[in-house]
């Protein structure tokens, strides 16, 4: 059984970003990446079932600059067997369909059985690249997975909805992205780390393909303005309330 | 034999290069990728435990050592024959850096793979390395160390716990009292110091439920509270023969040996306590407003903030570069000889001086950060409320254990004397030669080096002539008697610190370029100096009278004149800037 984890470098979330001069992307200095978090619940559940199949072959997956490899190095001292690397010439932002087609173009001369992959990714939120990858590919996609069963070629799912879980079965090939509460996320153990040296990372060209979309511009969200703090008692609070949504022409 | 600038004690001699010292900047992608391992099990396991453990949780305390047995982190030091990773010293460091986040837990840790483990790694014979090191690698075995006696402390060649052979001559038994043991309450085995017929200092593998052993009551203590800290009775406790570590009669050199191990690792471990607490008193200043503003805006809270992460880079320097000489004599060395372990035991010796620096530049520096931390929370840095309380208390230990901070000061120039007596070191015919050349010397028509920081490049190589002068004089004065003159020493022993800090720091910045570390160095120059003139102002006049006096006061006075003085105030602004822009330390991770 071959799973296929794809996984996004990102920015650190808990470090606050600027758009740079021109406004056509973040600036990228100093800045601190890590793996994209539900990348790693894809990663956990892998290891996780290829510990109770027994014969699996994980194969770690990276769109990105050379700072990809840092991320696929993390997910081979996790337990992935081997990593691939899809080399593209550009720190800035790829468009979703852009790397849905390169993710596609790899997969369809891998071939694999299940893809697991993060719901979306937490620096530009997109969370598209499943949804087209699993259109070009021609294969089910079962979003939001927070609970998993294989066997006997088939998955079983419960995807969170908003209101509770539905449990939905797929066979495979399919395509899985993950939601936080699937698993706990181990740590890579030192050994993990120092296996990972010997694990090979292959790097593939990726030319990117031109984009329906284009990235207009960035702009920072406007400073907040200092709120108010209504101090009164009821219903005089309200009536003050009021009053500020009036001024505001919100009312 | 290495070269001179490269052995123990060879920096007050000759000059290094930047490109020859190691740096943080120099980190491997796999060491970073084990300090991350260290630091998200700290995020993850400990520090949402943390409270559990300060109300001495041990059964949180021993499920985390055995979690952190599965990652790794208790088989770094341990040769992979062995279930250990045997990894390098930079990782070793870096670990021990990341996991200080949480005092008791660090202690713990600590006392457990330095001082409970590494006896056995060094000295066990095949047998007891097979039998135990698996398991304390694994953390199914927690260790200890037991040498404090109450009327052992400092004086620890004072003990008195006994080891009296049985007359068929297969065992021991043990009889005394060891005090303040680390991990006591929860170990499995303690190495354990005796005397063998009550002379013979020996060293024994005692494991925990043998007959006649009995663990005293938990100490309470000042900080680090979640740590076991209890004495251990030995009441007739028989041990056999093959319990015994190493020889009969060599203990001491186990004893004092495995020291320099758990010393630079408190000087590592100082450094990620400072960086928690830099980051904790940051976000604090931020938030605090007071007269309708951060108090981070504040001049005086900037100048602290600027300090703490100073001190902090200042002690970071100092151990990676350690950390950087150790690999380079262990590295070549081949895991598959025998005598493997000795070999590292030994190249960790050639720089016990370094280790002794690093444990008292290291501790002080914890205590100076966490008591600014403490005073950047104001009244709330008194209460348990917030967590500046704990820091406070939780540094103050490390200028006690691993030889106290007093004890520490007198060995480095102790062990510096005594290598020069031995011609190991030339340090008496260059410290004669520059007393005698720096009377006469002008510091102020030597040029500078070109580049940045050329200032403080001829600033250093005067610090280092104020330590020969200063030392030259002092053994002219009292020859070998200077070992009796305590204040004398610690002088000493302050100036060559200053000298290892400042170097290191400044070798960093002209190896990295970093224009922040450049200012860093240009701020932190002129304090080192000035504290190394004020040192020898402390003690001349009572090592030299009338006319010499003047003649070395005027020397001094001339080779630490501070010929350019930078804007510190602006230098510390700029740099507190990166802290508060950082939330915390500015230089890397
Ligand atoms: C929390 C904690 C954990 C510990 N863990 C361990 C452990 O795991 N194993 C273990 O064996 N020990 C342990 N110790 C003991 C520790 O190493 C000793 O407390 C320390 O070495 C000092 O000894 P002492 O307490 O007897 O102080 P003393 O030696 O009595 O020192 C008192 C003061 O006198 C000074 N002094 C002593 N001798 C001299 C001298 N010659 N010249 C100048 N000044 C001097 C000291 O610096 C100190 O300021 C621990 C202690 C504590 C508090």
């Amino acid at each position: 059984m071959k799973i296929v984890v794809f996984f996004k470098r990102v920015p650190d979330t808990g470090i606050p970003v600027q758009v740079n001069e021109t406004g056509n992307d973040i600036v990228r200095e100093n800045l601190n990446y890590v793996v994209n978090p539900y990348d790693e619940f894809a990663i956990e559940e892998a290891l996780r079932i290829k510990e109770k199949v027994g014969d699996a072959e994980i194969v770690a997956v990276s769109l990105g600059d050379d700072g990809a490899k840092e991320t696929l190095r993390n997910a081979l001292a996790l337990g992935a067997d081997r990593a691939v690397h899809l080399k593209v010439p550009t720190t800035a932002f790829v468009p979703p369909d852009v790397t849905a087609k390169a993710f596609h173009q790899f997969l369809s001369q891998e071939g694999f059985d299940l893809v697991l992959m993060g719901k979306e990714a937490v620096d530009d939120n997109f969370g598209v690249v499943p949804a087209y990858l699993a259109t070009l590919a021609g294969v089910p996609l079962l979003t939001y997975v927070v609970q998993l069963e294989i066997g006997d070629g088939k998955v079983k799912v419960h995807r969170e909805t908003d209101d509770g879980a539905v449990e939905v079965e797929a066979p495979m090939p399919c395509i899985l992205t993950t939601e936080k509460g699937l698993n706990e996320p181990r740590l890579p153990t030192l050994r993990g780390i120092m296996m990972a040296k010997r694990k090979p990372i292959d790097e593939v060209e990726v030319t990117l393909s031109d984009s329906a979309l284009s990235l207009d511009h960035m702009e920072m969200p406007p400073k907040k303005e200092a709120g108010v703090v209504i101090q009164d008692e009821f219903p005089k609070n309200v009536e003050r309330l009021l009053e500020i949504l009036r001024e505001k022409k919100v009312l | 034999m290495r070269e001179l600038k490269k052995q123990g004690g060879g920096f007050l001699l000759e000059d290094l290069q930047p490109s020859e010292i190691f740096t943080p900047e120099d980190f491997t992608e796999e060491q970073r990728m084990f300090g991350q391992t260290a630091e998200e099990f700290m995020d993850r396991e400990v520090l949402p435990n943390a409270e559990k453990i300060e109300q001495q949780d041990f059964h949180i305390l021993k499920t985390l050592m055995k979690k952190a047995g599965d990652l790794g982190l208790l088989s770094v030091d341990i040769p992979e024959a062995y279930g250990g990773l045997g990894l390098d010293k930079v990782s070793s460091m870096i670990i021990a850096e990341k996991l200080a986040k949480q005092g008791s837990f660090s202690v713990t840790w600590g006392a457990h793979t330095g001082i409970g483990t590494l006896p056995i790694v060094f000295f066990g014979t095949e047998d007891q390395r097979q039998r135990y090191l698996p398991g304390l690698a694994s953390g199914d075995l927690i260790g200890a160390y037991a040498l404090t006696e109450p009327g052992a402390g400092s004086d620890a060649m004072n003990i008195q716990t006994k080891a009296v052979p049985t007359p068929d001559g297969s065992s021991f038994v043990l009889t005394g009292n060891k005090q303040f043991i680390t991990n006591a309450g929860i170990a499995d085995l303690f190495i354990v110091f005796a005397k063998v017929e009550g002379e013979h200092f020996t060293a024994f593998i005692v494991e925990r439920d043998t007959p006649g052993l009995s663990i005293g009551p938990e100490e309470h203590k000042l900080g680090i509270k979640g740590s076991s800290t209890c004495s251990v009775t030995f009441d007739g406790v028989k041990v056999s023969q093959d319990q015994v570590l190493g020889e009969i009669g060599k203990g001491h050199r186990i004893a004092f040996g495995i020291l320099n191990i758990g010393r630079y690792k408190l000087g590592v471990g100082a450094i990620g306590a400072s960086k928690e607490a830099l980051k904790i008193a940051t976000q604090y200043a931020k938030e605090r407003v007071q007269f309708g503003k951060p108090i981070a805006e504040f001049g005086l809270i900037q100048e602290k903030l600027a300090w703490m992460a100073l001190r902090t880079f200042v002690t970071e320097s100092m151990a990676y570069r350690l950390a950087g000489l150790f690999d380079e004599i262990l590295q070549p060395l081949n895991p598959q000889d025998p005598s493997y372990p000795q070999q590292i035991w030994k190249g960790i010796a050639e720089y016990a001086v370094e280790c002794s620096i690093l444990k008292v530049y290291g501790s002080e520096t914890l205590d100076f950060v966490a008591d600014e931390t403490v005073q950047i929370f104001g009244g709330y840095g008194y209460t348990s409320e917030y967590p500046a309380e704990q820091i406070y208390r939780d540094s103050r230990i490390n200028r006690i254990f691993e030889g106290t901070n007093e004890i520490n000061r007198l060995l480095i120039p102790g062990m510096l004397m005594r290598w020069a007596l031995k011609g190991k070191l030339p340090l008496i015919p260059k410290a004669a030669a520059t007393l005698k050349e720096s009377l006469t010397l002008m510091p102020s028509r030597l040029s500078r080096p070109e580049g940045p920081l050329g200032e403080e490049i001829h600033m250093l190589s005067m610090a280092k002539r104020l330590t020969l002068v200063l030392s030259a004089v002092a053994a002219n004065r009292f020859k070998e008697q200077l070992r009796e003159e305590q204040e004398v020493l610690a002088a000493l022993a302050n100036m060559v610190m200053e000298v290892y800090a400042f170097e290191s720091a400044l070798l960093r910045a002209l190896k990295t370029k970093s224009p922040l570390m450049e200012d860093a160095v240009r701020l932190y120059a002129p304090a080192a100096l000035r504290s190394m003139e004020e040192q020898a102002y402390h003690v001349l006049p009572y090592l030299a009278a009338g006319d010499e006096l003047r003649t070395l006061l005027s020397t001094v006075r001339k080779l630490a004149k501070l010929s350019v003085l930078p804007d510190r105030i602006q230098l510390q602004r700029s740099l507190a800037k990166k802290v508060i822009e950082k939330g915390g330390y500015p230089f890397g991770t």
